[in-house]
């Protein structure tokens, strides 16, 4: 039964990254009209265009394109870029390092982090710890992204001059060279995500406390520490799963943000400077990347609901 | 978090749900939050008029007439209260009419997500069957993007403008909220007082109306405050990425972009410039987050969640 589900949902999953890739292609290749006349410029000719569409397949039928678009896609040719004439595949592949590298660094400062405040929290209910806290998370998640990474600058690069404002990285750059380089980009991605995480967090383990096998127990006299680490933890791990991949999802936007203020060379800043060009190829190309791997995010934490609540794995 | 539990650690308060205990309609600060929050809308009205300068004036000669030979990034004085941007124009003055751009394009765009999201979600809701399905298969595939992403990939395709904007925010936050009226009317719909309307013979518009808006109205009325958060930051967002509100309109996330060079000049050389936008937008979304907060702590809902 339980496997069935996880089928169902990936199935699912793969369904929302194709009408991703239909609404990806609608947007970037339908919408803005012609993708020959953009390459050519003004100055093309009716002829050089005519034979330019034939070439590009622009004079077949959308869904034929769909197809042809699509099959390219899968084949790994990602098309070529409009600035300076290199392929799509090369400017990402040259990059997504640098992406992956800090989302993999706020990841695992990140989860550790919430899951200890969100525990400390919820220990702590109605305390002046989980009132510091849930004050200061709700705070946080009311702000912009990049009105914290402006207040980090202030204080810890341009203030106190600890750490470099722009995330410049060499490529000789020893480990701890590049983590100084992205002490802040990476700090201000760990304060956005922490935040929500924390509070779902807590909100899972609260959930789990208000069970009635929690009220047994503290009836029985079960110390509290002992509560909620023996017998309330186990049980909020799958919600805590969940947690993780959904905000860990929410990275997606963050790095866009985060990649364009500290100018590091990572595909969102590629992303951002394509849409700003018009540059379509490359745009498709980025955004299959950040909206494949949200939504697989996504997948990941339903599947770990799934997985973890036995009332969905063993339904009556 | 309005001081529900006052015992000390000593005699380890009882485990309990958030949001016991609380009684009063609005806290302390959930008061003074609403006061700040109706300050910006009415600086979102008047503020040009209380603006020293226009939008995009610069200010080129000393209070003693004298030119400056560079205006970009003054300090405060009593000419200039909050410093010149980068251009040379005035800070406070940009900011005041950043106000009218940022809230009204915000509030535009959320009731617009409204008016779409309670339409359609009552109407999924209401109808069932192969409407309902449709509905709610392509607001999942809406939601499946990042709303940053979907904003990107709109503003690539169509370019960018106030009223496209608007529309880009309306769109992506009307998903939320039809998720929201949909579950809320489905809900409603099985009850037995509508079990009972349709017995009677009312049609199905005298029910929407009599039945179903009004035990939906007050948690949507909730949702509206998160929602506008959610829209200042997404446009704010957008403008911050040079994507949104173009120059020379004064919008408080397209400051902070602007100015962005100004922050290493420290406070005497510009870093205002760059943090009183920003501050501004943390003054209107922080506080109307604590006035849900305070509202919906009585029900025992976390924001947390309901910010997803």
């Amino acid at each position: 039964m339980m496997w069935w589900l996880v089928l169902r949902r990936i199935l699912i999953g793969l369904l929302l990254v194709w009408i991703v890739s239909v609404l990806v292609f609608v947007a970037t290749q339908i919408l803005p009209g012609d993708a020959a006349e953009i390459r050519l410029g003004r100055t093309a000719t009716e002829e050089t265009l005519a034979a330019l569409r034939k070439q590009m397949g622009l004079d077949r039928p959308a869904v034929v394109q769909y197809g042809m678009w699509m099959s390219r896609l899968l084949s790994g040719d990602l098309g070529m870029s409009l600035a300076g004439g290199s392929s799509v595949a090369s400017l990402i592949s040259a990059r997504i390092g640098n992406t992956l590298f800090m989302a993999g660094i706020v990841t695992v400062i990140s989860v550790p982090l919430s899951i200890a405040l969100g525990l400390l929290a919820a220990m702590h209910s109605g305390g002046w710890i989980e009132r510091v806290i849930t004050s200061c998370t709700l705070g946080l998640i009311a702000l912009p992204d990049f009105l914290i990474a402006v207040l980090l600058i202030l204080v810890l690069a341009v203030g106190a001059g600890l750490v470099p404002a722009v995330a410049y990285i060499g490529p000789e750059d020893t480990l701890l060279e590049r983590l100084h380089a992205l002490a802040l980009p990476i700090l201000t991605l760990v304060v956005v995500v922490s935040a929500q995480m924390i509070r779902m967090v807590r909100a899972g383990i609260l959930n789990v406390l208000s069970s009635p096998y929690i009220e047994m127990a503290i009836l029985k006299g079960v110390p509290r520490r002992r509560i909620i680490l023996r017998h309330a933890l186990l049980n909020a791990v799958g919600p805590t799963l969940n947690v993780i991949a959904l905000n860990l999802a929410y990275l997606v936007s963050g790095v866009v943000v985060v990649e364009t203020i500290f100018a590091y060379p990572g595909i969102a800043k590629l992303m951002i400077d394509a849409v700003q060009t018009r540059d379509m190829a490359l745009v498709q190309a980025c955004a299959m990347i950040f909206c494949s791997t949200y939504v697989l995010l996504m997948l990941a934490a339903d599947i770990a609901a799934i997985v973890s609540n036995p009332r969905i794995r063993h339904p009556k | 978090m309005s001081g529900a539990s006052q015992k000390g650690a000593a005699d380890a308060p009882p485990i309990s749900a958030p949001g016991a205990g609380r009684g009063r309609r609005l806290s302390l600060v959930g008061r003074a939050a609403l006061v700040i929050v109706g300050l910006w809308v009415l600086i979102a009205m008047i503020g040009p008029f209380l603006a020293p300068y226009g939008e995009s004036e610069f200010i080129e000669e000393d209070p003693s007439g004298q030119f400056y030979a560079d205006p970009g990034f003054l300090p405060p004085s009593a000419q200039t209260p909050l410093g010149t941007d980068y251009l040379g124009r005035d800070v406070l003055s940009r900011v005041l009419y950043g106000a009218r751009t940022t809230i009204g394009i915000s509030l535009a765009a959320t009731l617009m997500s409204y008016l779409i999201g309670i339409t359609l979600g009552i109407l999924a809701a209401v109808s069932r069957g192969i409407v309902d399905e449709a509905l709610s298969r392509l607001n999942d595939a809406i939601l499946s993007f990042p709303s940053l992403m979907l904003g990107l990939i709109f503003v690539a395709a169509i370019g960018t403008s106030v009223p496209l904007l608007i529309i880009l925010a309306g769109i992506v936050a009307a998903s939320s909220v039809f998720r929201i009226a949909r579950a809320l009317a489905y809900d409603v719909v099985v009850m037995d007082f509508v079990e009972a309307a349709r017995a009677r013979g009312e049609g199905k518009w005298w029910i929407v109306r009599r039945e179903i808006l009004p035990n939906v109205a007050m948690p949507l009325a909730t949702d509206f405050g998160i929602r506008v958060v959610y829209v200042v930051i997404f446009i704010s967002s957008l403008s911050f990425l040079g994507l949104g509100v173009q120059p020379p309109t004064a919008d408080w996330g397209s400051m902070v972009r602007e100015n962005l060079t100004g922050l290493s000049g420290g406070f005497s050389g510009g870093a205002l410039a760059c943090l009183a936008p920003a501050l501004a937008i943390a003054s209107l979304t922080v506080p109307i987050n604590l006035i849900v907060d305070d509202l919906s702590a009585k029900g025992g809902k976390d924001i947390g969640r309901r910010m997803i």
